[in-house]
């Protein structure tokens, strides 16, 4: 049977080549992802000055802002629920910057252990909801905005 | 199954069914651009900009679509042989493509307010620039290869070895850290997004779905004329169309 043959062959071909895929994927796992965890970098005790993202959540009031001649100078808290970052940022932060939220900044560590961020990103977490539907289970303390946040940045 | 692969026969059916798969696809577009711009609420922290979410998901939505069913079209053609498989899934290339750069473009503009990038390489958008340039070298390879059965069966390989990324794209997003967040759609507890929303996006998704169906239909019977056309003027002429 001929036709059994090419669908047997189709079928080890797409096996191989999706074993071979998997393989390089896990090979170059620190490559593709995209930040570390403030957990890993005090595991790994990156040197000051070696660039690298580093991505969790802001961590709640820990978001002070200055000018200093005429520049806009950010300091908050990177956390991911088990150990903390310092960042500190000159620029303007995104739209979606807001404590509690998941957010990942460029940069590298100074030798004083603050990380200086070149730039920033706001990361938007999967949920969509209406603003009434937050409103009201915010009057019923049921909202906690960094439930799902919180899992996804720790999860990596 | 055989009695579909009849070009005449799909032709025909086709024909029949056409009119009323277009009617549906601007029925769903009526209502779904309804449901996006107008009876979905605003998000609580995105406010409007969140909307752009109903063309963005269902254009990388289909795009992985296409690209699935270019890889079931090649398999039918490359095991059993099926005339009418080739061309599906030759039809479907160029279509998959504009939704892949769709969904890039959408993506890209709704980046820049909320993330505060167009661009980023992380694990999900290069995995679907990947697509992107997967369509276009299984679009080149019918371009370039002349001879149709050898086209096909090459084709079909390139259709098959670009598969593992469409897993990838899906998984991208579990497997490693991104910038891009986690399904909100297709996810094991279900949807993340609020009632009206959700059917906003649902039917936008469906009508994409139609409109796809209705531009592949139309490039079939396009395909199955130009094939019919070619080797009418080579028994008229001997020469090439």
């Amino acid at each position: 049977m001929r036709k059994k043959r090419r669908l047997y062959l189709m079928l080890t071909s797409i096996a191989v080549l999706g074993l071979a895929v998997l393989l390089v994927l896990s090979a170059l796992e620190d490559s593709i992802r995209l930040f570390y965890d403030p957990t890993e970098i005090v595991e790994k005790g990156i040197k000051p000055g070696q660039d690298f993202r580093l991505g969790g959540l802001v961590a709640t009031d820990s978001l002070e802002r200055h000018e200093i001649k005429g520049a806009m100078v950010n300091k908050f808290t990177v956390t991911d629920g088990n150990e903390t970052v310092d960042v500190t940022y000159v620029g303007l932060l995104p739209d979606l910057f807001r404590e509690g939220q998941g957010v990942v900044a460029e940069g590298s560590m100074n030798s004083a252990g603050v990380f200086v961020a070149t730039e920033v990103l706001a990361k938007h977490d999967e949920n969509y909801m209406p603003k009434e539907v937050i409103d009201s289970l915010k009057k019923r303390g049921e909202w906690q905005r960094d439930k799902s946040a919180k899992t996804k940045a720790g999860a990596s | 199954m055989h009695k579909f692969a009849n070009p005449a026969r799909f032709m025909r059916l086709s024909n029949m069914f056409l009119p009323w798969i277009a009617g549906i696809t601007v029925l769903l577009f009526a209502l779904g651009l309804y449901y996006a711009l107008v009876a979905a609420p605003e998000d609580y922290q995105m406010g409007s900009t969140y909307r752009i979410m109903f063309v963005h998901v269902p254009a990388a939505y289909m795009a992985q679509f296409g690209y699935g069913a270019i890889a079931v079209a090649s398999a039918v053609g490359f095991i059993w042989k099926h005339p009418l498989a080739d061309q599906a899934a030759r039809a479907i290339g160029p279509v998959g493509a504009a939704f892949t750069a769709l969904a890039l473009i959408t993506g890209s503009l709704w980046g820049k307010p909320m993330w505060g990038t167009y661009w980023i390489w992380d694990a999900r958008l290069t995995s679907m620039l990947i697509l992107f340039f997967v369509y276009l070298g299984y679009i080149a390879v019918w371009q370039t290869i002349e001879d149709h059965a050898r086209a096909a069966k090459i084709a079909a390989i390139v259709a098959m070895v670009g598969l593992v990324n469409v897993i990838i794209i899906k998984f991208s997003v579990d497997w490693w850290n991104t910038l891009h967040q986690p399904a909100s759609l297709m996810r094991m507890d279900g949807p993340t997004i609020g009632g009206d929303m959700l059917a906003a996006l649902l039917l936008m998704i469906a009508a994409f779905n139609m409109f796809f169906f209705t531009i592949i239909i139309w490039r079939i019977q396009s395909l199955i004329l130009r094939r019919r056309i070619r080797s009418l003027r080579m028994q008229l002429g001997g020469g090439r169309g």
